[in-house]
């Protein structure tokens, strides 16, 4: 976090020095590592089995929050008989079909739930998972999570074998100390003192916070890593409480906003999912298998159809569906990669590169720019010349005879883009808030900001088309956004207000509870509304912190409704008294009949906390006055996911797809849901292959940013870091002779890269299953070009492509990989080099 | 003269992240300082120079990463000042040690005079430069561009006093929390320099992190040694004397 997110790092020292304890978890001694009270080095890809022997030491040793856990988690609700867990199965859940790899999911509902099925009540909560599955889109269920049963079978002694907790207890118990040890590389001494740390800061009276950097997400198991740290959580009461969570550091200024409206393929904004071509033909198709119909997802169609309004004004009326026939569809996996690999194969054409340096910057850098090099078309937006746009004159297969640019018939346009301070807007960071931004300077030049480039770009192409129906979406676009300036820049205050919303009297709505199903109402994001109440830029605030309460309400705005900490009931017992003084932050007035506190409560007003549904409700009437994780279809915090994830229930450790190491957990060695593309452009290393001894992982520097193209070309940056250099151990160096200083290559079955050789006693070789492991550390920043006025090798040539299966994330935080000394071969020799080590 | 102005940089909660080097040289318009990887931990900046006024130190040792944001120490007996022969140094009203660039000759008497190794000359005008204490922010109200970018509040800025009690309470923390190897550096009034505008806290000996354990201004003894030359020119001129009229 100090190496990454120097500027928030601050609250951690600010934490410290309030007496808080820091751990670090790392596998290399990092300038966090330096800051904090332990570091604990790990071996890069085996978290799961360190969270889940805290996890088996919280169940084991009865820590658990038990009135927390009983009154906010399911861990007493029953599963449904036909499940097995990795214990029966040696590695692999029920429901797994070795064909396509994929899981159905029926087998891990609750109790109850089948039988519901087979009278034909909402079929989603059976059907829907498998059918997410298959295309591995469990993210289909956008943020609120899968459909579940309400009102599951219970056993609030928790004695029952098929309840959660006992599934738990029979899952994690071989998540032992001494696995930890032979499969982190831990000793059992960190373990036990971190064990320790964490049950005594959790509780009534304390809470621990678990905070991440993307590394976590970028393994083949990585959204398991996070569901792992979910359950110590939930176990331990340390959500939706001051000082609790799981906090995710995103990669970027505004990371959090491009999910929440998104960049991304297979949702719309709020978490809305993308319909698909042949599941979704109907607006209400859609909105049956789009989440649950109990808690606050069970207002999706208020949500899609004011989404809809947004966009299509007028044209969208009850009767066309509200244009619901307008919106592009899923055939399949469109992620990144996969596009990629599409256009290697000729079936995509055209690309938009917008503030990404993906030549540099994503797995494969090879893989990468085969795919650019197949196009017809590609337009670049960037601040500067990043080798995304120039790869066809200057990439490394230039250089190896590889490709010939008379050879590239991509027809490249560069367009300058405006950077942050020429333009204005919102960021949203990674707590959810919203800050606004004011212009500074006008951007030089030609270069505009991605809203002028987009409203321009579309009301071109809106001059240009003509009659033909197929274009009638474009047509129909509300697309009036008021201009100022020279240049025609559109009002970014206009499109933040369209997001929040507006009423049938065209005023800007407050809170998302306003929206309606009817279309009388109009929202860009649903969880954005309420961001331009009152007519307001509620996100323009800056009251400074000394002069307001500690959760600051008036510094920007946070989504949803400005709300600070999410599912903060949780902060109150069932009865809605805090958990402590201490602790006290939202609570229930009897006298007032309302929920009140620090900050904005996440919950019903004036829902009391005995309140239990009637028969039959639906939406946030049918979750209970104790039901705190109010997005969730039964209001609980889900210790075990009954549906929604594609490669099982639980977190089970599984090896990264390229290990030195065998699996000793299971029979299985890698993640059996994992996204493998078996293709030539990018060869795996084979698993435990003498040839790649040592794990690589690659990561970012303080002094850098990201692929480079933003820091490379500074001088004051670049200066600080100025070569791609790669952190080895005294012990690595001695074995490979290696010479601090001096040059080495690193070899995968993708690509061999140079790089300067620093040699540090904070890379520590990790003594386990009766061997010294070695860890090569390399950070991403450079390449070969750029503008930069440093150049380097690009670490990302070097990782694979294979993905988590439910979020598409590259594993490139754990692989395998050789290093030797010396440079490396140039032009055809380098290609010799790789093609030697993928023969052995 | 207004209150004397300093920096307390707390090496104890510097992480490395040079944003104080990065903030100097855009606020002061310093160029770059060449593109070397040296090899030497997360440090490719090396040391203070014409081009470099703030410098993070990355020191590895067997259980720990020290880092540490070193700068002018603008003395109270400046070294630098004292050889000056155009005044282009110059003592500051918030009592701060400023080289003016459109005064100075590129004489460099001053580059040896430094009892830290701070002030030096650019190759290229010749003439020497070092941390003004962002002397132009200061006038205008401001705290030096380093100590507004230092996320960690590591650099701080403000009035000498100020800043002397509060590293005193600092101190006392760390050791009440058995971090015994704190130290202050440049704090006391009484070492070689008369006490530094600019002092630490540093987490092991001054040598460990580059910085001399016992500076001295090297114009220290001119007082003296006028008086010792003016001893010299007498006994001279009563040895010529001896020589010319003694001897007949």
């Amino acid at each position: 976090m100090a190496e990454c997110h120097p500027v928030g790092f601050q609250w951690v020292m600010e934490a410290k020095a309030r007496g808080a304890k820091v751990f670090h978890i790392d596998p290399r001694f990092t300038r966090t590592s330096a800051m904090a009270d332990h570091y604990v080095p790990i071996r890069a890809g085996s978290d799961i089995v360190l969270l889940g022997a805290l996890i088996n030491h919280v169940l084991a040793g009865e820590h658990d929050f038990r009135e927390y856990v009983l009154a906010y988690t399911n861990a007493s609700v029953l599963v449904s008989e036909d499940f097995r867990d990795t214990e029966d199965l040696d590695g692999l859940f029920s429901g797994f079909d070795p064909e396509t790899r994929t899981y159905d999911p029926a087998s891990w509902a609750y109790q109850g739930v089948e039988e519901e099925a087979a009278s034909g009540q909402s079929g989603e909560r059976v059907e829907g998972g498998r059918h997410h599955a298959e295309a591995a889109r469990a993210d289909q269920y956008g943020s609120g999570g899968a459909a579940a049963h309400p009102r599951p079978h219970t056993d609030e002694t928790l004695s029952h074998p098929r309840c959660v907790y006992q599934v738990l207890k029979r899952h994690f118990a071989r998540y032992t100390p001494e696995m930890v040890e032979q499969v982190c590389g831990i000793t059992a001494e960190d373990f036990n003192r971190l064990a320790e740390a964490v049950v005594a800061g959790s509780g009534r009276e304390r809470t621990t916070a678990w905070v991440y950097s993307v590394g976590w997400t970028q393994h083949t198991v990585g959204v398991q890593y996070i569901r792992a740290a979910s359950i110590l959580q939930l176990l331990l009461g340390n959500m939706g409480r001051p000082g609790g969570g799981i906090l995710a550091l995103r990669g970027h200024a505004c990371i959090q906003g491009s999910t929440d409206i998104p960049t991304l393929f297979n949702i719309l904004p709020g978490y809305l999912p993308m319909p698909h071509a042949h599941q979704n033909r109907t607006l209400d198709q859609y909105l049956e298998r789009a989440a649950g119909d109990t808690g606050f997802w069970g207002n999706k169609r208020s949500y899609m159809v004011s989404l809809l309004k947004s966009w299509w004004g007028d044209a969208a009326t009850e009767d066309n569906d509200f244009c619901y026939g307008y919106l592009p569809r899923l055939t399949g996996d469109h992620g990144t990669y996969a596009t990629v690999l599409g256009q290697i194969d000729g079936i995509v054409k055209g690309y938009f590169v917008v503030g990404e340096n993906p030549a540099v910057g994503s797995s494969g850098g090879r893989t990468q720019r085969l795919g650019l090099a197949n196009l017809d078309w590609l337009v670049v937006r960037d601040m500067t010349l990043v080798e995304t746009a120039t790869f066809w004159k200057d990439g490394p297969e230039i250089e190896t005879g590889e490709m010939r640019p008379e050879d590239i018939a991509t027809e490249v346009f560069f367009l300058p883009a405006a950077g942050h301070v020429e333009k204005e807007g919102t960021f949203t960071q990674t707590q959810r808030l919203l800050q606004w931004r004011e212009k500074a300077v006008e951007p030089p030049g030609d270069c505009r900001s991605d809203l002028w480039f987009y409203y321009h770009l579309g009301k071109r192409i809106r001059q240009r088309i003509g009659d033909d129906e197929i274009d009638r979406p474009l047509r129909d676009l509300t697309w009036d956004y008021p201009e100022h300036g020279e240049s025609g820049e559109p009002s970014a205050e206009a499109v933040l207000r369209e997001i929040n919303g507006t009423g049938p009297d065209g005023r800007a709505l407050s809170s998302y509870l306003e929206l309606k199903p009817d279309g009388s109402t109009r929202c860009g994001c649903w969880i954005y509304c309420g961001v331009y109440a009152d007519e307001v830029n509620q996100a323009a605030r800056r009251k400074p912190g000394r002069e307001q309460s500690l959760v600051a309400p008036e510094w920007g705005w946070a989504w949803p409704l400005n709300r600070r900490i999410l599912y903060n009931r949780a902060s109150a017992d069932p009865e809605g008294r805090p958990w402590s003084e201490r602790k006290a932050y939202i609570w229930w007035d009897a006298e007032k009949g309302e929920w009140t506190g620090l900050d904005v409560p996440d919950f019903e007003r004036d829902k009391p906390p005995g309140y239990r549904p009637p028969p039959g409700a639906t939406a946030q009437a049918a979750l209970s006055g104790t039901d705190a994780f109010v997005m969730q279809a039964d209001g609980k915090g889900w210790l075990f996911a009954p549906a929604g994830l594609a490669d099982g229930p639980l977190p089970a450790h599984y090896e990264p797809h390229e290990s030195p190491l065998p699996n000793i957990m299971y029979g299985r060695r890698g993640n059996p849901a994992r996204k493998v593309y078996n293709r030539s452009e990018s060869p795996y290393n084979p698993p435990a292959s003498p040839r790649f001894p040592y794990v690589l992982t690659t990561y970012r520097l303080t002094e850098h940013h990201t692929a480079g193209g933003m820091s490379r070309t500074l001088p004051y940056l670049a200066e600080l870091q100025p070569e791609m250099f790669c952190e080895v151990s005294p012990e690595l160096a001695r074995e490979r002779g290696l010479v601090n200083g001096g040059w080495a290559t690193i070899v995968t079955s993708r690509a061999a890269i140079e790089a300067r050789v620093l040699v540090s006693e904070r890379m520590r070789p990790l003594r386990l299953q009766g061997r010294t492991l070695h860890q090569v550390g390399v950070p991403y920043h450079w390449g070969w070009a750029g503008g930069g006025v440093v150049t380097g090798d690009a670490a990302n040539d070097l990782t694979p492509i294979v993905l988590d299966p439910n979020v598409y994330i590259q594993e490139s935080k754990a692989s395998t990989c050789d290093i030797r000394a010396g440079r490396r071969p140039t032009g055809r020799a380098l290609l010799d080099l790789i093609e030697e080590y993928r023969r052995e | 003269m207004s209150e004397r102005m300093g920096f307390f940089t707390d090496t104890s909660v510097c992480i490395g992240c040079k944003a104080c080097e990065v903030a100097c040289k855009e606020w002061n318009g310093v160029p770059d300082d060449g593109f070397v990887f040296r090899a030497t931990s997360y440090d490719n900046t090396g040391s203070l120079g014409a081009s470099t006024w703030r410098h993070v130190a990355f020191i590895e040792t067997p259980d720990s990463w020290l880092m540490a944001s070193d700068v002018c120490k603008h003395c109270t007996h400046a070294a630098c000042l004292d050889v000056c022969p155009t005044g282009a140094l110059f003592r500051t009203e918030f009592d701060t040690v400023v080289v003016q660039a459109d005064v100075c000759n590129g004489c460099g008497y001053c580059v040896p005079a430094c009892p830290y190794g701070v002030i030096d000359r650019r190759e290229d005008d010749g003439r020497a430069w070092k941390c003004t204490m962002c002397y132009d922010r200061q006038l205008g109200g401001l705290e030096p561009a380093c100590a507004k970018a230092c996320p960690t509040d590591s650099i701080q800025f403000g009035p000498l006093d100020e800043l002397l009690e509060r590293a005193d309470a600092r101190l006392a923390d760390l050791h009440a929390n058995g971090r015994t190897e704190a130290r202050l550096y440049g704090e006391d009034p009484g070492d070689g320099v008369g006490g530094d505008g600019a002092f630490f806290l540093l987490m092991a000996e001054p040598e460990v992190y580059g910085l001399p354990p016992d500076p001295v201004v090297t114009t220290r003894d001119l007082p003296s040694m006028w008086g010792w030359a003016a001893v010299a020119a007498l006994t001279m001129a009563g040895a010529t004397a001896w020589t010319r009229f003694g001897g007949r």
